[in-house]
């Protein structure tokens, strides 16, 4: 049923930009892109915000880290996808792999602070890069170069590479939270102490979770910053960690399909709002507290009382 | 007698409260030693060092005569030391064949796969279910933990330490909290552990104690004041002052 579901969205996710394409309506290629990016970035929390129990209140920093280097990759003109956006991953897992190590040392609220103190020290060394633009932020001069043909700058071809990005993505991570790795990872969530008692090394696991988490954000910075073809420190204030944040307590923590609904629901409420009022910020809120009130696990957990699941068999 | 645990001079402290006041003290192989003591004497305190769970201030302790003073909670665990928990420290959204699978899958090489299904590795599952048959939960495997009676949640609690396949279970206070027919089934348990794997037993439950161990140590105030087959103990005066209070001792 979910699996019949799925194939059913990723065929009209497909044929959309043509729909759009053929209605004259290219703005909401654009704006899907933008909103495929989002979900990604939000997944990549939700891995260790909603099935590793870890209250991540950095997570724009490595978003940023990544949009950065393809950033000053393309000003230093390197403008490769094949060179630019694996670095953005590393250079996100090296960033997750430095802050979570010191910062997973910690518990509870002093890991919120730890990771949140992080990423505005991340903010600050952004600004202070003149070279890249400060605080105005860089305008870059065009999207990354694909080869074989394929144009980034065409919005449909675009729109199809953050598509299948997502897509691969997702079901990664599906493998994954199924696999050992990912059964530990919740089981830690559920009792840490416990896990530790029958000889998990807790803390190896949870780093592997921050850097892998670091990762696909950085992936979802790089194709942020060719969205927008600029990159500011805006990218990693802590006000952007906080979008993460809401976006998957909207979408539902410990939901694989938490990232996606909560990026689609706040984007789309922040576009139909803003075309009538600047405090548009205010209609979300409210949504958000509807949410958090009437379904405590988010959207995800409502429509997952819908469907039934179809959980992996044993054996 | 060859000692599988031996402790030395252990010692700790929490601010100006004396916690273990330099214990020696040793476990040999086979046997079931029970660790009993008043509210407060440091029981619990001296398990968590035996576990990894605290570090001692100083002292050593040595496990199969390898010094595992400095071993982390989780390394300790597969040299072969395992302890079970006085408050119920289970995994409560977990159904009881997934409890016991975690615990066995930490033994069973990395969990560092990311690519098959967990629930798909048949041979973890069945290793599982037998432990699990083994503390009598055999017909709740897909029970919710969490759901359990609570002296099911004390047998799981010691399946749990027992699927990491130790060479030494640390039991503290299994029988906490459960009405006497329940606690007689984990005496029945732990019984039935005898002479596959040592026991340390801490327990409050003194028929349970007298039953079932074949030496008892007395801790009072951080320290053992006497150690022994359970007829010494019986009748060592000390204890009876210390743990029993004067009136008894008179």
């Amino acid at each position: 049923m979910r699996r019949a579901l799925t194939l059913a969205l990723l065929a009209l996710l497909v044929a959309f930009p043509h729909a759009a394409q053929h209605w004259g309506q290219m703005f909401y290629v654009s704006f899907a892109t933008r909103i495929i990016i989002y979900a990604l970035a939000v997944t990549s929390l939700n891995l260790i915000l909603g099935f590793g129990g870890m209250v991540s209140f950095g997570h724009a920093a490595f978003f940023g880290a990544g949009a950065y280097t393809v950033g000053i990759l393309m000003a230093e003109g390197a403008a490769s996808v094949w060179l630019a956006w694996p670095l953005a991953v590393l250079v996100a897992a090296l960033f997750s792999l430095v802050i979570g190590a010191v910062s997973l040392r910690t518990r509870g609220v002093y890991f919120i602070m730890i990771t949140l103190a992080f990423a505005q020290m991340m903010y600050y060394l952004a600004v202070s890069m003149r070279a890249y633009g400060g605080e105005d932020g860089l305008t870059l001069p065009g999207r990354s170069r694909l080869g074989a043909g394929l144009e980034l700058s065409n919005d449909v071809t675009f729109y199809y590479i953050a598509l299948a990005v997502l897509a691969v993505a997702l079901y990664l991570m599906r493998r994954l939270l199924d696999a050992r790795f990912g059964q530990v990872i919740q089981a830690i969530r559920e009792n840490e102490t416990r896990m530790e008692a029958i000889g998990f090394p807790v803390y190896r696991y949870k780093l592997t979770c921050f850097v892998i988490a670091g990762a696909v954000a950085g992936l979802a910075g790089a194709l942020i910053a060719n969205q927008n073809s600029f990159v500011s420190p805006n990218l990693l204030q802590w006000t952007q960690s906080g979008t993460l944040m809401v976006m998957a307590i909207l979408g539902g923590v410990g939901y694989l399909w938490g990232g996606v609904l909560g990026a689609l629901v706040y984007l789309v409420l922040e576009e139909a709002l803003s075309a009538y009022t600047v405090y548009w910020q205010l209609g979300v809120g409210v949504v958000l507290l509807a949410v958090v009130l009437c379904a405590r696990q988010g959207l995800a957990s409502v429509i997952a009382r819908l469907i039934p699941a179809g959980s992996v068999p044993r054996g | 007698m060859v000692e599988l645990l031996a402790v030395e001079g252990l010692y700790k402290h929490f601010g100006g409260v004396v916690a273990t006041d330099r214990v020696d003290f040793a476990v040999a192989e086979g046997e079931i030693h029970a660790l009993i003591g008043p509210n407060g004497a440091g029981k619990t305190t001296f398990v968590h060092q035996l576990a990894g769970a605290l570090r001692p201030d100083s002292g050593r302790i040595s496990f199969g005569g390898v010094e595992v003073t400095h071993t982390s909670f989780h390394e300790r665990v597969r040299v072969g030391i395992a302890r079970s928990y006085q408050i119920t420290s289970i995994f409560r959204s977990h159904s009881v064949l997934d409890n016991v699978a975690l615990a066995v899958l930490a033994r069973s090489g990395s969990a560092f796969r990311f690519w098959r299904a967990l629930a798909r590795e048949t041979a973890l599952f069945d290793e599982a279910s037998a432990i699990a048959a083994e503390v009598g939960l055999q017909t709740k495997l897909t029970q919710l933990a969490g759901r359990l009676p609570y002296g099911e949640q004390r047998r799981l609690e010691v399946a749990l330490a027992l699927a990491t396949r130790p060479k030494l279970l640390l039991l503290d206070e299994p029988m906490a909290g459960m009405d006497p027919q329940a606690a007689h089934g984990i005496v029945e348990l732990i019984a039935g552990l005898k002479g596959r794997v040592t026991v340390l037993l801490v327990e409050h439950d003194m028929d349970a104690v007298f039953k079932l161990a074949d030496r008892i140590s007395v801790l009072v105030s951080g320290r053992v004041i006497a150690t022994g087959a359970p007829d010494e103990i019986r009748a060592n005066g000390e204890v009876k002052r210390a743990y029993l209070g004067d009136e008894a001792a008179a």
